[in-house]
């Protein structure tokens, strides 16, 4: 009897030795190795599961050397201590409502059979048999709005290109996940991948482009790599090309590799480095939706709202908009990151709070210290202190304690973080990575460094408070895109959460 | 600088008959060089701004404004460490003075004997199980000190 074995290929598992686990397996005989995603328990990966009768069994986290171990496991019971029983019914998974990640993890990411057996290209057969107005207003309807972070209408984005009359428009995905504390476009990419393609190829039929672009960072080559193996996969499918799925309509679909610079998940800067420019923010207007890419009509879009669109087809705007609070409607995949037990990826409807994630997901941290503040939506996020922790996940009551949801990553810092080395740091990296285009994102992030410095070696201090305050209200208000304008967040919310930290330090 | 030297503008020309004729080439065209030589040779930019119609100055612009091209030839080996949120909240500031230390460089430099090059990344998307290091292109994660050592040695014994 042959046993199905799944060992993930996700860059975490990779990193905590997946591949070695993988060859340990296909080295025993009866064994076939499927490589999945990931399912997000990123605290027990590696973890492998076996094919049973009872559904799939897991065992995390796996070293090659535990193999022999598991394989005479499956041969007799399956118990084992690292047996985490059937996956779907783990507690930590089956409490989530997944509904852009219900295949990652599940599917073989490469295969389009796999893909279309567990629901996917529904969306896109819906897509085909509706006019092209009526898929942008399902979008619309359905309450999306952008998960990259700025949270804006995805549907009234799609309906200003759609109402352009142009011969050339494009679809691009905003792929390049900078936010540190971020993983789930990558995660999606790698192991789901078709679930990005198709939502790209909804938009391409409903706005009337016919070629696609997916921006993705360098820093990820695993989830490059399985882009273009679905892409081809899709296209030879008869999915993408001249003629996708019989209907007479084209979308072509191509990868680009982005080269190490954060500014350019800003959308017009990733426009200006998809046309082989310096990443340099565009001034807007023209908006993006009118003049984008190589002066044409463009959809930019970060990969989990396009990856939303697909489910959001297939189930109808209703269904998708039924789960959230208020204007926060649908899903959002969370990202546990930093300092956790139980790190990984939870999608929920909007309206969980922090406390469940950090506490009833995430265990607390992984050091056994107190949490001291939370960073959440990447380096231009707010530090959220305890007291803001049943602050629910949803854009308009983060806005209201002062912080935001982003692309919904959540780095957790036990009590030994400095806050006033951290709101350095977002200065130092606002400055490294500034386009340089504009004065208060250029100079304002050095100045910002060194009044830190001045600030914590007591030099004249009320001074350098009074020009911290005024130098982030410059960058807020005189920054051309969110990495000027943005940087002062992290920096103003550790002033205000723990003014003892920037206490001036007495060197010995 | 020394003259350039064939095979530097062997691979400039490769990658421009491979990628010139895409849409907006620039980017697609320095990958391409990177990728066969592990950085882009200054002698090569006449080359590449000649064939793509651009002038010298817009290519060496875009060459420096991105991070991950490099001028300079790289060191056997590239070791890259994570400095980004993520990873300093699990121990990443102590990982990256240790990987400094041990090598005897700073960001962005090569150790004396040519063997390795170390350098800042700023997320590698592995933020659950950080810090993380990638060398060679092979991420790892929950990166000791010890564990850091390790995978230098295991590559120094290769």
């Amino acid at each position: 009897m042959i046993v199905r074995i799944y060992v993930p290929k996700d860059a975490t598992a990779l990193s905590l030795g997946a591949d070695e686990v993988a060859q340990a397996f296909a080295a025993a005989p009866g064994v076939e190795i499927v490589r999945n995603g990931s399912r997000g328990i990123l605290w027990l990966e590696p973890l492998v599961e076996v094919v049973t009768p009872a559904g799939r069994v897991g065992y995390g986290p796996v070293a090659a050397a535990d193999v022999p171990g598991i394989l005479a496991a499956i041969a007799k019971d399956g118990a084992h201590p690292l047996n985490v029983g059937v996956v779907d019914e783990h507690p930590w998974l089956k409490s989530q409502q997944r509904l852009t990640f219900a295949r990652v993890g599940i599917v073989d990411p490469a295969s389009v059979a796999d893909y279309v057996a567990h629901g996917g290209y529904a969306g896109l057969a819906k897509a085909l048999a509706m006019a092209p107005a009526d898929v942008v207003k399902a979008v619309t309807d359905s309450g999306l709005r952008g998960r990259g972070g700025a949270a804006f209408p995805t549907g009234i984005k799609w309906k200003t290109v759609h109402d352009q009359a142009a011969s050339q428009k494009y679809v691009t995905c905003n792929a390049d996940e900078g936010d540190s504390g971020t993983f789930a476009d990558r995660m999606l990419m790698e192991g789901d991948p078709l679930t990005l393609v198709e939502g790209m190829t909804i938009a391409g039929i409903a706005v009337g482009a016919t070629q696609g672009y997916i921006y993705c960072r360098v820093e990820y080559p695993e989830a490059i790599a399985a882009l273009r193996i679905a892409i081809a996969a899709a296209t030879a499918a008869g999915y993408l090309g001249g003629n996708v799925c019989g209907s007479g309509k084209r979308f072509e679909l191509d990868v680009r590799v982005a080269a190490g610079a954060y500014v350019c998940g800003e959308e017009t800067s990733m426009l200006e480095s998809l046309e082989g420019k310096r990443g340099e923010v565009r001034v807007r207007p023209p908006l993006p939706a009118i003049k984008g890419l190589f002066g044409c009509p463009t959809i930019v879009n970060n990969v989990i709202s396009l990856a939303s669109v697909p489910v959001i087809l297939a189930r109808g705007a209703d269904f998708y908009k039924n789960y959230g609070v208020g204007r926060s409607m649908g899903t959002l995949p969370m990202q546990l990151a930093g300092n956790l037990k139980r790190g990984g990826l939870v999608e929920r409807a909007f309206g969980v709070t922090l406390r469940e994630l950090l506490y009833d997901y995430g265990g607390g941290t992984v050091s056994g210290r107190p949490i001291k503040a939370v960073q959440v939506g990447g380096p231009l996020g707010a530090y959220v202190p305890p007291q803001h922790f049943d602050t629910p996940m949803d854009y308009e009551a983060f806005t209201a304690v002062g912080a935001l949801v982003g692309h919904g990553g959540i780095v957790v810092f036990d009590d030994t973080a400095d806050m006033a080395k951290l709101a350095r740091y977002a200065f130092e990296f606002c400055a490294i990575e500034s386009c340089g285009k504009c004065t208060p994102c250029r100079i304002g992030s050095t100045r910002g460094a060194n009044v830190i410095d001045g600030l914590l070696a007591g030099d004249r201090p009320d001074e350098q408070r009074r020009l911290l305050d005024d130098l982030c209200e410059t960058m807020i208000q005189g920054s051309l895109c969110g990495l000027g304008g943005m940087t002062p967040f992290p920096v103003q919310s550790a002033l205000k959460h723990f003014p003892d930290d920037f206490a001036p330090r007495h060197r010995h | 600088m020394s003259s350039p030297e064939a095979h530097e503008l062997a691979a400039v020309e490769a990658a421009i008959e491979r990628f010139g004729q895409q849409p907006g080439p620039l980017l697609v065209v320095l990958h391409g060089v990177q990728d066969s030589l592990g950085y882009i040779p200054t002698a090569g930019i006449p080359r590449i701004a000649e064939a793509l119609h651009l002038s010298r100055a817009e290519v060496h612009g875009v060459v420096t404004f991105y991070h991950y091209f490099r001028t300079h030839k790289p060191g056997r080996r590239v070791v890259q460490v994570c400095r980004a949120e993520a990873c300093q909240a699990r121990g990443g500031a102590a990982l990256e003075a240790h990987a400094k230390s041990r090598l005897g460089v700073d960001f962005h430099e090569t150790t004396t004997d040519g063997a390795t090059t170390l350098e800042a990344v700023y997320c590698l998307g592995n933020c659950a199980t950080g810090p993380a290091v990638r060398i060679d292109g092979r991420l790892h994660g929950a990166v000791t000190a010890e564990r850091f050592d390790a995978l230098l040695a295991a590559g120094e014994s290769k």
